[in-house]
């Protein structure tokens, strides 16, 4: 299994997939990416932070499409189906995150729904998180 | 200025049309100019990249001091920051700030290569998640908090564009109707074609010079009263573009003011106005529905309440503050480095009564806002 990028996700048959963040020990910032040095908050100067997986589950914070194919460095499936994507907010850490979302369109969309993170490929075939229905 | 559209030819063009435009409009001559400041653009390779002196050799080498910057859509902003703080600290009395730019078609797109560290590249590369994504998350959410409708985001277009089909610089001068808005193609989920502005060529300048420099030398001027460039505080809890996530809220609680909201109020700081004291707005439309987030930002009403201004019109041409009466980015498209000097160029047109038909009566005090990639965002007040 490749993953289109190293580091910011992991897939386990125990757990299913999570997005991989780091803490910081300090005062506790969650950060996704992955942020490894230095703790984002300004008023900490800790350099010291771990990475964790974050929670799988969140709340649709808001969503959109794609209609178009996007620009490359994208790669569109030929033919091209439309991306639908999803800013959703952990639970827990108080992040949003952005990702494509497998097995629903916007239509079936609402802010506030629970979602739960899945993987699924890229037109040319790495794996890459995706918000998926809750199960 | 030069006109804004879709002419194919080159930057420096544009940007030295603009300057020559400002400079007639001020009764100077090129080589007044004591500092040059050009607003950089990405996308014309190195004479974009190092712009200050490549209008300079345009405009003929002077030996004028010279600047380049770039903050993406906040570039034109920085730039007059940069002239007029060396105003201020009377290293020099007059300066020139240009930006232009000429654009591909289509989505704006990452610069190429295979770059992994580069979290504009990998938003594509991972997500295929364009600038309309970002503003359709920010319409969506504008519509699950606030119930605001697709034909209110169609009524911000059919306001601009009558606006802009006043303003001879605009690309785009036909007014159009919420249905013809409604009725185009859908891009990003809620946004359709007609929501989201258009990428154009266009280039902007102005002659910023000392009080006393301009007591002397100016004609009908107006006072750059205050320039924000404040970055966001931790934890910036609004998804921005290029990023894949928020700050994280969880131990440190997110701040008052969001992004937006810091940039305008630290401009009203400086100037020690208010938003009572705005006669007219110009905002970063990149689509309708983010001109009423704006006007929330803006302190123009309470959240959720930008609808109810738009229906009444009260920020329609003759209404008690019109916002982007130049017919905003709905009307002109993006122009990255020119657009925030366009900005002020339409409030000094507007300040000194020059407007035409799309002029603001009794205008007294002017705020433009914009906003652009990874934390880059200013405000600037006018006033006569
Ligand atoms: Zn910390």
């Amino acid at each position: 299994m490749t993953y289109a990028i190293d580091g910011w996700f992991a897939i386990s048959p125990e757990d299913g997939v999570h997005l991989l963040g780091t803490s910081c020990t300090a005062c506790g910032t969650i950060t996704f990416p992955p942020r490894p040095g230095s703790c984002p908050n300004p008023r900490c100067a800790s350099t010291d932070t771990q990475v964790r997986p974050l929670p799988r589950r969140g709340r649709v914070w808001s969503y959109t499409n794609a209609c178009y194919p996007p620009p490359a460095p994208y790669v569109a499936a030929d033919p091209y189906v439309p991306v639908t994507l999803a800013a959703v907010e952990l639970d827990e850490v108080g992040i949003v995150v952005l990702g494509q979302v497998k097995g629903l369109t916007a239509d079936q969309l609402q802010v506030g729904m629970e979602l739960e993170l899945t993987s699924g490929p890229l037109a040319d075939g790495p794996l890459v998180w995706m918000w998926g229905r809750a199960s | 200025m030069h006109p804004w559209g879709k002419w194919g030819r080159p930057f420096l063009e544009y940007g030295v049309a603009a300057a020559r435009a400002a400079l007639r409009d001020a009764g100077l001559e090129w080589t007044d100019v004591q500092y040059v400041v050009g607003a950089d653009t990405i996308r014309n390779g190195y004479p974009g990249f190092v712009s200050g002196a490549s209008y300079a050799r345009e405009l003929g080498w002077s030996g004028a001091r010279v600047a380049s910057c770039y903050a993406a859509c906040a570039s034109g902003a920085q730039a007059l920051d940069i002239a007029r703080a060396r105003i201020l600290a009377g290293l020099c009395d007059v300066a020139l700030v240009i930006g232009a730019d000429a654009t591909p078609k289509g989505f704006f797109k990452p610069v190429g290569g295979d770059r992994p560290d580069d979290p504009d590249w990998l938003r594509f590369r991972l997500l295929g998640a364009t600038n309309p994504a970002y503003f359709a998350l920010y319409a969506r959410r504008r519509m699950a908090l606030y119930g605001s409708t697709s034909a209110d985001f169609a009524a911000v277009k059919v306001k601009n564009a009558l606006a802009g089909s006043l303003n001879p610089m605009a690309r785009y001068r036909k007014p159009v109707t919420a249905e013809e808005v409604l009725a185009s193609p859908m891009v990003a989920d809620p946004l359709r074609l007609m929501d989201i502005c258009a990428t154009s060529d266009g280039g902007a300048a102005v002659v910023l010079a000392s009080e006393e420099y301009a007591r002397r030398r100016g004609t009908g001027f107006v006072r750059l009263a205050a320039v924000s460039t404040v970055t966001p505080l931790f934890p910036n809890t609004v998804l921005e573009l290029p990023d894949f996530a928020t700050d994280s809220c969880a131990a440190v609680p997110a701040p008052e003011r969001p992004f937006r909201a810091a940039i305008t109020h630290a401009a009203y700081e400086e100037a020690g106005v208010g938003p009572d004291d705005l006669s007219l707005a110009e905002v970063y439309d990149l689509s309708t529905a983010l001109e009423l987030d704006w006007m929330e930002d803006l302190g123009l009403c309470p959240p959720g309440e930008a609808e109810k201004l738009l229906r009444d019109g009260r920020t329609a041409l003759g209404g008690r503050v019109p916002v982007n009466p130049s017919g905003g980015l709905a009307s002109f498209g993006e122009a990255i480095p020119a657009q925030a000097i366009a900005q002020l160029v339409e409030l000094a047109t507007q300040l000194r009564g020059r407007a035409g038909a799309r002029q603001t009566a009794n205008a007294r005090v002017g705020l433009a806002a914009n906003q652009g990639l990874f934390g880059h965002g200013s405000a600037i007040i006018a006033t006569v």
